[in-house]
């Protein structure tokens, strides 16, 4: 440890469209270590090993390597620093052969020289042999595995003999078995004296396999430890750590009949098996890490993309959902988790956008009358304070917050029923977000069923009643807000690698 | 035992097994009804048919792998042509390869602008070559002054290359067409410039992330294939002993579009091997040649091509989609 | 960068609103509404032919059919595809009538089974882009061969003509001294505007071009507005086949060859814009008319027709370029 650390990371801050996302990170990673990055979905780990990576660059702060000064601009400059990212679904080229996936793009070779096909093959088949994995190194990567397409990074990475290599989440989407053949490749890439960055949720994969750990929360680092001597309840506590805000906004509203009930429902690949309810005037949350799931449950329930199997009720009666149209029909909402993609018309007006989900009111006889259309209009941006120049630009001018505030508007003017919020206040200012709490809880205070997606904790345990977690495309808890806790909520979303049929759906 | 069926299995799953099964059985129906069909004389008429499809049809594949279209082709070769014939008419004291070198090199131009436009602007290249398929043919009639060059003109040694034959009794033209096509082979398969091509169509945003130079790599594409279009230009002088400018070339490009797609070249990029284009050129050849001596109007070609397009593609869409299924449930099992 | 740390400190909740006269005058439309304008004053210069309105209205009755489908392309553009294969369903929904009037059929009823094949070729087209999820760019290349194709193995090589008189020469009827054809467009673009203009599926038509994993989140039913549009443009292109007809007093198989390009040429010009979202009848109407002056100035300047090619490809690329640049300017 006398010489200079592999990566030393000084005062590393990165702000996206005016929201600091990383602030002041110090960090030195050493040769021969495994080091984890942790923390909530959003806490600013994996922002932190793209700037690493030359996926983005830092607003502020320096990188040295091996303590000289360097800039990594860009990807190519990254691999070139032997620096690699493997993405938990790896970027490649579908249609080409693994072999040359290895090779492309390295600049050391002559645009005209001729592929050395043999040689390539070879080359490719020793890494595989190397690394203990069987691939066929002639196949497409099209037709690989999420566990062999990282394999394949991972090659790539020996191929340019990178010494440090990022892997962000990799277990996620891999078999218990495929979990134990990366952790043992890693092992033997440090024991080489290579750095492996390991981002994961998963604790007790942290506790195997990682040398030192580093928590981020809310765009900061937190604490670097020495993994050997913490527990995972010291880490959770890490992880969590801030005092909780208590924003009970709930008004004591009625709670009711069930209002929406799923039973079965199952969509191979995604989810299995999801049963739960949601009464009148209870707002039930539902919790998970990214990739549980939730998302897809929410799609399936408003039929995006219906669900193969399970049934649906609203209001007792078993109904059928084949697109969203009949989901509104029915007096459902969907406040969809990408905002600029699924939710908002971004070159329209605001006037539009709010107005989309109502047609037969603002064209009573066919034609669209624009004192209808100005009035709704108006009565949702005094309603939800929508700030704005003009109800007429175009809403991709106007602040995420206030952009949310017109979605949310849409659906108002639906009088829905249930509504499913998916992470309705990410991305949004801390003051805007406390104006939605208030509106969610007076939405359910009038008696509408309401499903929060989140992944905000302290969020969930402020609005919810009851509380729901999914793990692995699973139901893994079904909480009552006197037994939720954020250490709870934690437990039931970190997956149980190799262990699921154990759970229950409480 | 089980060495053969691998070996069938990997056969069957080729497209361009597929594809040759199709020759095969189309030779031997269309053969059955009209023995004419399997004669050296017929096969003599596929042949010759096949190089002007051929020469173009390698520059169409490459805009294909790598996720473009080149709409423009049939009015570059056209402009070609033309340049040839005014050369060969108006300075008959040229040498005939420097009005063939002028005549590929004009090509290569168009070819070019074509490239520059697409990538500078960031437009779909199917519009801009939908522009430029007009904007060409008015170059064709503007240089021409909107006269065909008269068959008198055409050296006879041009004409000649679809006449005589070094070897075996394959006229010039054919051989040329396939010395194409093994060129072309050797680039996309043994040059890493080659396989940027197929990089860059399978995923464009993936390309420039390993150092891959889009811009020139596309422009060098469009170029490539007006060059080889313009080749084509000389063929058609070659076949036909004429170039007119309202006639030569139109519509040419769906004739190669379908013969590519035939092929297995898929229009989503990435995909797409110079063996199957060859084959898929000749069958679209075989099926030209079969229709008049089963009795069918000629008038049915373009049903044929249409119909051979959309359902190229709707094979292409269920193999996508087949895979992406196989590779989600793969996921579920696991 | 400096600008940008500004921004964070106040912490913005919308960009100022465009002044008024930004919004109103920068926009493709006023682009198209200036080119008209000063091609007719250089083609008053260049012929006195052009002060007459009669004569522009009877050189109109050449290009009025194309533009009659590019105002129905238009919407198909503006919902985020294309249709490449108008020209094509003209010619194959016209051979459709003139050889079942030669066989014997009721003009009436060809008439009828006409516009019944366009309502077909359009499903056709629909039912690939919209149930199989293939691209219409590509697949309206493939649909335009093989309707030419059936065109021609209905037809052959031969003209088909001797109508009755009455259905000849459509282009020489007048209303209030306007051609007929010219008055189908008129009405047709009136009618188009309203749509698009005032209600629910016009307003539709764009937020499906906006965004079309938006729209399917509200609730709009894009796949049925998406098939609906294709129907509407077999539909059109049927008619422009038997205005066609009607002028030409007989039909080829090779009616309109390469028609597609003016239209979409008519569109481009008029502003829509080529990604989908944005673009207005007005645009095309003006556009329309735009192409007649460009057409006929240049035939009475004695420009070869065929040199007109030229200008065609060139402006259909200038105009994308100059749309793009336009909406890229007024979208920050």
């Amino acid at each position: 440890m006398a010489d200079a650390p592999l990566i030393a990371a000084r005062g590393i801050s990165k702000q996206f469209a005016g929201v600091e996302v990383l602030s002041d990170v110090d960090l030195d990673l050493v040769a021969g270590e495994i080091h984890a990055l942790l923390g909530e979905n959003g806490a600013g780990k994996s922002t932190f090993a793209k700037i690493l990576a030359g996926v983005h660059r830092p607003t502020r702060g320096t990188l040295a390597l091996n303590g000289q000064p360097v800039e990594v601009n860009n990807p190519i400059v990254a691999q070139r620093l032997g620096i690699t990212l493997i993405h938990q679904e790896p970027i490649s080229f579908p249609d080409m052969s693994v072999a040359e996936n290895l090779v492309l793009g390295r600049s050391d070779n002559a645009l005209l020289g001729r592929v050395p096909w043999a040689e390539m093959e070879q080359g490719a088949k020793d890494l595989m042999t190397q690394l203990g994995v069987r691939i066929d190194v002639t196949k497409p990567m099209r037709g690989l595995s999420i566990a062999d397409q990282q394999m394949v990074e991972i090659a790539r990475a020996l191929a340019s003999d990178s010494r440090l290599i990022i892997m962000d989440e990799p277990t996620a989407p891999l078999t218990p078995k495929e979990v134990d053949t990366l952790f043992k490749i890693a092992r033997r890439l440090r024991d080489e004296g290579r750095t492996i960055v390991f981002i994961s949720h998963r604790l007790e994969e942290v506790q195997a396999l990682c040398d030192r750990a580093t928590i981020f929360r809310d765009g900061a680092l937190v604490d670097t430890v020495e993994v050997a001597d913490v527990t995972d309840e010291d880490i959770i506590k890490l992880m969590i750590g801030r005092p909780l805000r208590e924003l009970i906004h709930k008004t004591g509203s009625e709670i009711g009949e069930v209002a929406l009930e799923v039973s079965g429902l199952t969509q191979p690949g995604t989810f299995k098996n999801i049963s739960f309810s949601v009464r009148k005037g209870e707002i039930v949350g539902l919790a998970g890490l990214v990739g549980a799931g939730r998302t897809d449950v929410a799609r399936a329930i408003f039929g995006v993309a219906p669900a193969q199997s399970g049934t649906i009720s609203v209001n007792g009666a078993q109904v059928s959902i084949a697109e969203p149209s009949d989901a509104i029909d029915l007096g459902l909402a969907f406040v969809p988790e990408d905002r600029a993609v699924a939710g908002i018309f971004k070159t329209l007006s605001v006037e539009h956008n709010i107005t989309a989900t109502v047609p037969g009111k603002i064209a009573p006889r066919g034609f669209i009358s624009r004192s209808i259309e100005k009035a709704l209009t108006a009565e949702s941006v005094k309603q939800l304070r929508i700030r704005l120049a003009s109800v007429r630009q175009p809403i991709g001018e106007l602040s995420g917050g206030n952009q949310q505030k017109a979605i949310l508007a849409r659906w108002l003017h639906t009088d829905p029923q249930i509504l499913i919020l998916d992470e309705p206040t990410r991305g949004i200012d801390i003051g805007v977000k406390a104006e939605f709490y208030d509106m969610i809880g007076k939405l359910a205070a009038d008696g509408r069923a309401i499903l929060l997606i989140s992944s905000e904790l302290p969020e969930l345990l402020a609005l919810c009643d009851r509380i729901l977690v999914m793990a692995e495309g699973e139901l893994t808890a079904d909480l009552v807000r006197a037994d939720a806790t954020q250490e709870t909520i934690m437990h039931a979303a970190v997956p149980k690698t190799g262990n699921h049929a154990q759970e229950n759906a409480a | 035992m089980s060495l053969i069926t691998k070996f069938l299995s990997t056969l069957l799953h080729r497209r361009e097994a597929g594809i040759a099964v199709m020759i095969v059985l189309l030779a031997l129906v269309v053969g059955a009804i009209q023995p004419r069909f399997l004669t050296l004389e017929t096969l003599r008429i596929i042949a010759l048919a096949i190089p002007l499809i051929l020469i173009a049809a390698m520059g169409q594949m490459m805009v294909l792998v790598a996720r473009h279209v080149d709409l423009s082709i049939g009015s570059i070769l056209a402009f070609s042509s033309i340049i040839a014939g005014i050369m060969f008419r108006d300075l008959p004291e040229v040498p005939i390869i420097i009005s063939i070198i002028a005549a590929i090199a004009c090509g290569a131009a168009l070819g070019f602008v074509n490239g520059v436009i697409v990538t500078l602007f960031k437009l779909p290249s199917i519009i801009v070559t939908l522009g430029t398929l007009s904007l060409y043919r008015g170059l064709v009639f503007l240089v021409s002054g909107a006269r065909q060059v008269d068959p008198q003109y055409i050296p006879r040694s041009l004409i000649e290359m679809s006449q005589t034959s070094p070897i075996f009794g394959i006229p010039w033209i054919v051989i040329l067409a396939f010395v194409i096509a093994l060129l072309t082979y050797f680039f996309l398969d043994h040059v890493r410039l080659g396989r940027q091509i197929y990089a860059l169509g399978s995923n464009p945003v993936a390309a420039p992330l390993r150092g891959i130079k889009v811009v020139p790599l596309t422009i060098l594409v469009f170029t490539m294939s007006g060059a080889l279009a313009g080749l084509t230009g000389i063929i058609y002088a070659s076949r036909f002993g004429y170039v007119n400018p309202g006639i030569t070339g139109v519509g040419f490009e769906f004739t190669v579009i379908a013969a590519v797609v035939i092929g297995g070249v898929s229009i989503n990029g990435g995909v797409g091997t110079v063996l199957g284009t060859v084959l898929g050129v000749i069958l679209l050849g075989m099926v030209n040649v079969a229709l008049p001596l089963l009795g069918v109007s000629a008038f049915w070609q373009d049903v044929i091509y249409g119909a051979v397009i959309v359902i190229a593609l709707l094979i292409d869409k269920s193999v996508r989609d087949r895979s992406a299924r196989a590779l989600a449930a793969a996921r579920s099992a696991a | 960068m400096t600008t940008r740390t500004e921004t964070v400190k106040h912490t913005r909740d919308s960009a100022d609103a465009r002044p008024m006269w930004q919004v109103v005058l920068v926009r493709p439309e006023v682009m198209t509404f200036a080119l008209l304008v000063g091609a007719f004053i250089i083609a008053s210069n260049l012929s006195p032919f052009f002060s007459d309105a009669q004569f522009i209205l009877e050189s109109s009755t050449y290009y009025v059919e194309y533009s009659i489908i590019a105002l129905v392309l238009t919407l198909v553009i503006i919902s985020g595809e294309i249709d490449l294969s108008p020209a094509a369903m003209m010619a194959l929904s016209a051979c459709v009538f003139a050889a079942l009037y030669q066989a014997g059929l009721p003009i009436g009823l060809a008439m009828i089974a006409s516009l019944a094949t366009g309502v077909l070729m359009g499903l056709f087209n629909g039912i690939l882009v919209v149930v199989f999820k293939l691209p219409s760019i590509i697949v309206t290349i493939g649909t335009l061969t093989l309707y030419r194709g059936l065109a021609q193995v209905l037809a052959g090589d031969r003209s088909i003509g001797k109508f009755p008189q009455w259905f000849n020469g459509i282009d020489y009827r007048l209303i209030l001294d306007v051609p007929v054809p010219v008055i189908v467009f008129v009405i047709i673009s009136i009618v188009l505007a309203a749509i698009l203009g005032t209600t629910v599926v016009g307003r539709q038509i764009y937020q499906v071009g906006t965004s079309e994993i938006a729209s399917i989140h509200a609730g709009i039913r894009v796949r049925r507005i998406k098939l609906g549009l294709f129907v509407a443009m077999g539909v059109a292109s049927s008619i422009g086949g038997l205005l066609t007809a009607s002028r030409l007093a007989s039909v080829r198989y090779d009616m309109a060859t390469g028609g597609e390009l003016q239209m979409v040429l008519m569109v481009m010009l008029g502003g829509t814009y080529i990604f989908g979202g944005r673009g207005s009848i007005l645009g095309t109407f003006l556009a329309s008319w735009l192409l007649v002056i460009i057409a006929t100035g240049m035939t009475v300047a004695n420009i070869a027709i065929t040199a007109q090619l030229i200008v065609m490809g060139a402006l259909l690329i200038i105009s994308i370029i100059a749309t793009n640049a336009i909406y890229a300017r007024t979208q920050r």
